[in-house]
Order: structure tokens, then C-alpha cells, then sequence
């Protein structure tokens, strides 16, 4: 694994849980868990040709989205690529709509016309689901423009991918965003790979985050696999945007353990990579060992969860299945105000 | 309970696959997540995961076997405490039949306040045509070569690596230059190889970052070389548009002569199945508006390969359209390793009477499929495959509309500003005496591409649209 980062799994039998409370992580495990049972059930669904086209899955990069959302306030947006699934259920997001999007029925958020890479909630402050690699990063510095001109004192979390992060518009993004002080957080999800391009193979960069110091836009490396250091470093991105000081790059080392999409061998990377990540720094046996070893949850009480989110994702996929096709007049609406 | 696990579907376009290789045996216990079988699909060989945990009580399916359906019973998973023998030999259940959602939808009429192409309505006032003699069977499709001459049996996919490969191998400034078109083999498997023969240096793999590598490739093709450049898409394409118009397509022009820009744009373009409104554009007539750009738009393997070696050595820009549909099709190819087409030379890929098709690229199976429909109802047309629409054989479809006096167009593009809009005006200035109702176009819809199964079948031109549009331009 390329470049990882400085803290790893170190120290996390220690039962003292640093500055979060027992709920909240209770709450962190319970989101996590959701956004992988979900996405291990539209893997199954896709298998069953019920989900068609692109398929991306966010299994092993949970920690991101949940201790980001950890940081933000009602009312902050976020924006992100094809990759959404667990941006849209760590916002509160219905599992039911998203699950209904991806089997093109009625039900879903974009009434089956968008799919599993175009979904959006104006209600929970989602702005997408975009599926031109990089295209979502000025659109979020965009959201950020209208926040700040409407001096609301929200904050936009624009995500995107290690391999978007090589986009010309990008940079001219970062540029204006510093320009006019934006309130928005760039949040690079390093994963490794773009597609079968690792990191190293596409630039000589020593890190992503340091490209914004040419801007001027402060940013830091955060362990991704950590959901207490991704929130703690969400913390200090937002504070810094809503003190009015512009923008701010995470870089958050993360991990997909499944193919780029559903159709991809995945050959560029070894078994055993993927089972080294898996077994040594999984985010969610992180939470679950912080739980166990503190002593602030039984296994009895993590089952009960496990059995609550199965039946949530049950009941999502039993709705995405029933749910009707959109009927045919749906090809003309929406396409004109 | 004992859950059946089932053949899973692991690409947009499989039917089907092979069970190359078992990786657990009956009695083991597998987690969620492991990996317990290899399956080889259309594109590739896929690792399958177990989505529950469980002990393997029987495998229904041996390894190596082939065509295995998608959905069908491959092996049973047994929960804590059963044993085998606790399940049948036989899997219960068949495949489930409601898996896939959509039948065929009826056609639904476009409302007229949707500023689309509404069909022309035609009277039943002229003469029936003549009874139709049936249609010739597809004949020696590519009018380029002498009948007989050697063929063999290839995909568009080997048609195009070919093309790449004898010209690599002809000329060493040809280089191919694209997102993973080099270790990762291709996106779409197209280079597959092409790395290992021709090394980093002429196959090389960029960042995703369309505009600047489409700029520095076509600086490359003032500085003396020829490049072949892949975009992943065509939608990808619309980031690097600047580059392909302002720079590619326009220097020689302001230069006065001086330099041009011998460089290749490919990649898949259109809908490919169920990837909605970002990724299923059709930019025929975006380009072939362009001048100063060639523009092709193969259907079989032998316009895929034929063309791609003409663009290639082509002193000008040349956007070269492919289909991801046909990527997989197979079809003859000249055997000759010389084999190319020429520039704005359509084909009769089939001859006929009564009606005159025109289409290009993937419309041409919507065009194939409504003939065969057609001559079923005994009415024969000639399919005119354009192949180059920029720059198009006119001739050849005014000499097939001469002789037919109907003309209907097919593509998938949007309807405003058709390929087929183009054609129809043109007929109408130079074959105007000769038609005997409109020419009508059979388009995409004027709609985003939608993901909805039902929905995308609409969207696209559909078989039963240029049958119907057929019926009306000869008063059936
Ligand atoms: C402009 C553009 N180019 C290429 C693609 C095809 N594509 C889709 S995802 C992807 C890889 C992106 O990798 P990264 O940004 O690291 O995000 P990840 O998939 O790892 O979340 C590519 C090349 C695209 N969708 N858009
Ligand atoms: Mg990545």
C-alpha cells in the first residue's frame, strides 16, 4: 500500500474512548455497518441482474463518509462522484429510495432515471451522485459560493476520488475557491486507485492534500480507516471554513475492498492486499474493538444491531424490488423546468 | 435454512458465463466476503464472493463448466447445525423468472410539447408500390474488396487491435496513448496485448485528465508523430472538446497549410446498457458538424478495422466512434493485411426495392433487424451503411433513393440537428422529383439518456419505429 498513514492501527485496545462519547459511537458503528450491509446487498441484487449499468461500491471506505458527517451541522451540503451510496445513507438518507434507484423502479430519488451514479436529496442536502470523473469538485465549490454570498455560514463537502484529483478543473477550483474565501472542504478519498491506477502510477506527487499549499489552502492526511480521526480532522476543516478563512483539503487514506465497479477483475492489486486491509485495519472491527475492549458494549448489544441493520437493508431491498418501474410518460418529464 | 447460491451477473452485458474454477469444496466453511469461485464473463475472469456465511453443502455446478445461465443454482450453502444430506441432489428452485424487470414496453407517442421529432403524418393518397421481391440475404458486405477473396472470423474488439497493431508495426510513430489502455489492458479489452508488444513507450497509460492529454497529444502530432488516442467514453471526450475543435480540427486552416494534425480520437460512444444520462451520449453529428475533422462510425468489423487503418494514416484528425454493444460481434474480415476503406465511401450491405435505410454504426442493427421485419411483410429495402459521416457519400444515397423514392434514416443521436436531418436535406436539393413522401428519421429520443430499464428501451430508436416510419413513407 502506498504511502500509509501516520496513524495506523496503534493503540486501539485502549478502553478510555478519546473525546467522543459512547452513544456517538455506538452510532458510528451502527452507520458504518448500514452503509456495508447495504452495499454487500446491492453487490447480491447486481448479481441477480435486478441493479444494471455501473455499480460502485463503497465497501471498505464507510469510516470517510460517517466521520465526516460526524463533523457537519443541519444544513451543511456535500457533493460527490458515482461512488455514492454511502454519502447518501451517512446523510440520512432514505435506504429505501437509494435502493429503489438502483433497481430503476418509481420509488427511488430520481424516480428510476438516474440510477446508482446520479441521485440526489435537496431535503438532505445532497447535491449528487455525478458521474464525469472531477466534474463534482467545482459544482461543490459552487454550492460553497452560494452559501457564502448568502452568508448562511454552511459548509460544503466536495469529495472525490485520489484519481479525480488529477483534473485540470480541480485546480482551477482551488484556485478561486482560496480566491474568494470559500467555505467549502475538499475531501480527496484516497483509495489507492483510480480504477487499475494506483496512486503512484499517475503522479509523482508525495501527497494530494500538499497540492492545495500551492493555492494557499491548508490540508492534512487523515487516517480514513480511523472513523474517530476522520472526525477530528472534519472538525478542524469546518471550523477553519466557517471562521470565514476559505477553504480546506483532506486527504483521507481510505481503502475499496471491491472492484472499481462491478465488472472489474480487479487484477491490478493482489489477494492478499485486499485481505491485509481487510483483517489488520477494517474500520468497522476498529469500532466494534473500541466498544468491545472499553467494555461500553456487549457482543449481545452489537448482534442486536447487526440484526436491526439486516432488517433495514432487508426491508430496503424487499421495497426495491416491489417497487414499480417508472411508468412510461416519465420519459418526457424533467427535462425542462 | 440452506440458501441456494446463484450465478451471479458480474458486467452490464452478461447473459451468461463460464464456472472457471472453484475455490471452496463441499464441507468448508466460508465467511462473507470470501472469495469461493473464479467466473469468466464476457470481458474478463471475475472472482466471486460469497455474500452469506455458511458451510458449502453441495456444488451444483463442477468447474469448467460453460454457458452457465445468470441466476441458475451453482451450489448451496448450508446454515450452523445442517449437513448435507439435508439437501436435495437437485436445486429446488428454478431460476427466478421475475429477476429481470420489462418486457418489451409498448411504444408511447411522443407529446407533441416536448419539441421532439414528431413522425410526418402522411396521407394514404399515392399508389401502393409495387410488390416487393424479398431481399437479398446480407451479401458480400464490404463492396471494397473482390467477392471470394480470403475472410476470416472476427470481433469489432480484435477487428480494432488489429488495425492498431499491423499499423504500429508499419509505421513507429504511431503510438496509443489513453486511460488503462496499457496494463490494466484496456477498459474495454481493446489494446489488450498492444503493451506487451509495443512496450511503455508507444502504449502508454495517462492520469484521468482528458483535456490536457488530448491537448499534449495533439501538440505531439504537430511535433512529427501519429497518435492514437482512446478516450474511455466519448462522454469523457466532451472534456478534452476544446482540444479536438480548437486545436486538432482548425490549424492546418490557420496556419495557411503549413501543419496539420495527424491524430486518431477512439473510444466507445452512445448508450451502451443502463449507464444513464452521463455516460450513453451519441456525438455523431457533434463532430461530423466539425470541419476540419474526418469522422467514422463503424458497424461491422470489417468497416472497424478497414477504417481505423485508413484513419490512422490519414494526414488529418479523425474522430473515430465506436459501440460497446458491438465491441463483441463478430463478423468477416478481409484477410488481407492491406485491407483498408476509404474515406467517405458508404456500403450497400444489403440491396433492395422498395425503400431506401440509412444508418451507421450501431443503428445499422435497428436498420438490419426492421429490413428482415419488412421483407417478412413483403417489403424490400436497401440499407445504405454510411460508415464516414464526415465526409458522407451523398452519392450513394441519392443513387439508392433514385431508385427507391423513399428514405427513411436510423441512429441513435438525439432527433434536433440528426445526422439524418442533414441527409434529408440533402435528398430533398438533390433528389427532390424523386421522392415520393418525406424522408422521415428514426432518432434516440429528445430526452437524457434514463436508467430505467423500461425507460432506456424507450429512449433508444427502437425496430418497431422505422417499421412503422417504413409503413408510412410507402403507404402501407
Ligand atoms: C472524465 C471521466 N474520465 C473517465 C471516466 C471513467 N472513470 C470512471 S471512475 C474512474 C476512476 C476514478 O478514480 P478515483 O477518482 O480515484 O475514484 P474512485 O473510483 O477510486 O472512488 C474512471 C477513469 C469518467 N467517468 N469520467
Ligand atoms: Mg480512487
Amino acid at each position: 500500500m502506498a504511502r500509509k498513514p501516520a496513524s495506523a492501527a496503534a493503540g486501539t485496545k485502549a478502553a478510555a474512548l478519546p473525546n467522543v462519547s459512547r452513544d456517538d459511537l455506538l452510532k458510528y458503528y451502527r452507520d458504518m455497518l448500514l452503509i456495508r450491509r447495504f452495499e454487500e446487498k446491492a453487490g447480491q441484487l447486481y448479481g441477480m441482474g435486478l441493479i444494471g449499468g455501473f455499480c460502485h461500491l463503497y465497501i471498505g471506505q464507510e469510516a470517510v463518509v460517517v466521520g465526516l458527517e460526524a463533523a457537519a451541522e443541519p444544513g451543511d451540503k456535500r457533493i460527490t462522484s458515482y461512488r455514492d451510496h454511502g454519502h447518501m445513507l451517512a446523510c440520512g438518507m432514505d435506504p429505501r429510495g437509494v435502493m429503489a434507484e438502483l433497481t430503476g423502479r418509481i420509488g427511488g430519488y430520481s424516480k428510476g432515471k438516474g440510477g446508482s451514479m446520479h441521485m440526489f436529496s435537496k431535503e438532505r442536502h445532497f447535491y449528487g451522485g455525478h458521474g464525469i470523473v472531477g466534474a463534482q469538485v467545482p459544482l461543490g465549490a459552487g454550492l460553497a459560493f452560494a452559501d457564502r454570498y448568502l452568508g448562511n455560514g454552511r459548509v460544503t463537502f466536495t469529495y472525490f476520488g485520489d484519481g479525480a484529483a488529477n483534473q485540470g478543473q480541480v485546480y482551477e477550483t482551488y484556485n478561486m475557491a482560496e480566491l474568494w474565501d470559500l467555505p467549502v472542504v475538499f475531501v480527496i478519498e484516497n483509495n489507492q486507485y483510480a480504477m487499475g491506477t494506483s496512486v503512484k502510477r499517475s503522479t509523482k506527487s508525495v501527497t494530494l492534500y500538499g497540492r492545495g499549499l500551492a493555492y494557499g489552502i491548508p490540508g492534512e492526511q487523515v487516517d480514513g480507516m480511523d472513523v474517530l480521526a476522520v472526525k477530528a480532522a472534519g472538525e478542524r476543516a469546518v471550523a477553519h471554513c466557517r471562521a470565514g478563512k476559505g477553504p480546506y483539503i483532506l486527504e483521507v487514506m481510505t481503502y475499496r475492498y471491491r472492484g472499481h465497479s462491478m465488472s472489474d477483475p480487479a487484477k491490478y492489486r493482489t489477494r492478499e492486499e485486499v485481505e491485509k486491509m481487510r483483517s489488520e485495519r477494517d474500520a468497522i472491527d476498529h469500532v466494534r474493538d473500541l466498544l468491545l475492549t472499553g467494555g461500553h458494549a456487549s457482543e449481545e448489544d452489537l448482534k442486536a444491531i447487526d440484526r436491526e441493520i439486516k432488517d433495514i437493508v432487508n426491508d430496503a431491498a424487499e421495497f426495491a424490488r416491489q417497487s414499480p418501474e417508472p411508468p412510461l410518460e416519465e420519459l418526457w418529464t424533467d427535462v425542462y423546468a | 435454512m440452506s440458501i441456494e447460491i446463484l450465478m451471479p451477473a458480474l458486467s452490464p452485458t452478461m447473459e451468461e458465463g463460464t464456472l472457471a474454477r472453484w475455490l471452496v469444496r463441499e464441507g468448508d466453511v466460508v465467511k462473507a466476503g470470501q472469495v469461493i469461485a473464479e467466473i469468466e464473463t464476457d470481458k474478463a475472469t471475475m472472482e466471486f464472493e460469497a455474500v452469506d456465511e455458511g458451510k458449502v453443502g453441495r456444488i451444483l455446478v463442477p468447474e469448467g463448466t460453460a454457458g452457465v445461465k445468470v441466476n441458475s443454482p451453482i451450489a448451496v450453502l448450508l446454515d450452523e447445525g445442517e449437513d448435507a444430506s439435508s439437501v436435495a441432489a437437485q436445486p429446488s428452485s428454478a431460476p427466478p423468472a421475475a429477476a429481470q424487470p420489462s418486457a418489451a414496453p409498448p411504444a408511447v407517442a411522443q407529446p407533441a410539447a416536448s419539441g421532439g421529432e414528431v413522425p410526418f403524418p402522411l396521407g394514404s393518397k399515392a399508389a401502393p408500390a409495387a410488390a416487393a421481391a424479398p431481399a437479398p440475404a446480407s451479401g458480400w458486405p464490404h463492396a471494397d474488396l473482390p467477392e471470394g477473396a480470403a475472410t476470416k472470423t472476427m470481433t469489432v474488439r480484435e477487428a480494432l487491435r488489429e488495425a492498431m497493431a499491423e499499423e504500429m508495426r508499419r509505421d513507429p510513430t504511431v503510438f496509443l496513448m489513453g486511460e488503462e489502455v496499457g496494463e490494466y489492458q484496456g477498459a474495454y479489452k481493446i489494446s489488450q496485448g498492444l503493451l506487451d508488444e509495443f512496450g511503455p513507450g508507444r502504449v502508454i497509460d495517462t492520469p484521468i485528465t482528458e483535456h490536457g492529454f488530448a491537448g499534449i497529444a495533439v501538440g505531439a502530432s504537430w511535433g512529427g508523430l501519429r497518435p492514437i488516442l482512446e478516450f474511455m467514453t466519448f462522454n469523457f471526450a466532451m472534456q478534452a472538446m476544446d482540444h479536438i475543435v480548437n486545436s486538432a480540427a482548425k490549424t492546418l486552416y490557420m496556419s495557411g497549410g503549413q501543419m496539420g494534425s495527424p491524430i486518431v480520437f477512439r473510444g466507445p460512444n452512445g448508450a451502451a446498457a443502463r449507464v444513464a444520462a452521463q455516460h450513453s451520449q451519441d456525438y455523431a453529428a457533434w463532430y461530423a458538424h466539425v470541419p476540419g475533422l474526418k469522422v467514422c462510425m463503424p458497424f461491422s468489423a470489417a468497416d472497424a478495422k478497414g477504417l481505423l487503418k485508413t484513419a490512422i494514416r490519414d494526414p488529418n484528425p479523425v474522430v473515430f466512434l465506436e459501440n460497446e454493444i458491438l465491441y463483441g460481434r463478430s463478423f468477416e474480415v478481409p484477410a488481407d493485411p492491406d485491407f483498408t476503406i476509404p474515406f467517405g465511401k458508404a456500403s450497400i450491405w444489403r440491396a433492395g426495392t422498395d425503400v431506401t435505410l440509412v444508418s451507421f454504426g450501431i443503428g445499422m442493427t435497428h436498420a438490419i433487424a426492421a429490413a428482415d421485419e419488412l421483407a417478412r411483410e413483403g417489403i424490400s429495402a436497401e440499407i445504405v451503411n454510411l460508415r464516414t459521416l464526415r465526409p458522407i457519400d451523398y452519392d450513394t444515397v441519392i443513387a439508392s433513393v433514385m431508385k427507391t423514392n423513399r428514405c427513411v434514416t436510423v441512429e441513435e443521436g438525439f432527433p434536433v440537428g440528426a445526422i439524418g436531418n442533414h441527409i434529408a436535406a440533402v435528398i430533398m436539393q438533390r433528389a427532390f422529383d424523386h421522392l415520393d413522401a418525406p424522408v422521415l428519421n428514426c432518432t434516440g429520443k429528445d430526452v437524457p439518456m434514463p436508467y430505467a430499464a423500461n425507460l432506456e428501451k424507450l429512449a433508444l430508436t427502437t425496430t418497431a419505429e422505422i417499421v412503422s416510419a417504413v409503413r408510412q413513407v410507402t403507404y402501407r
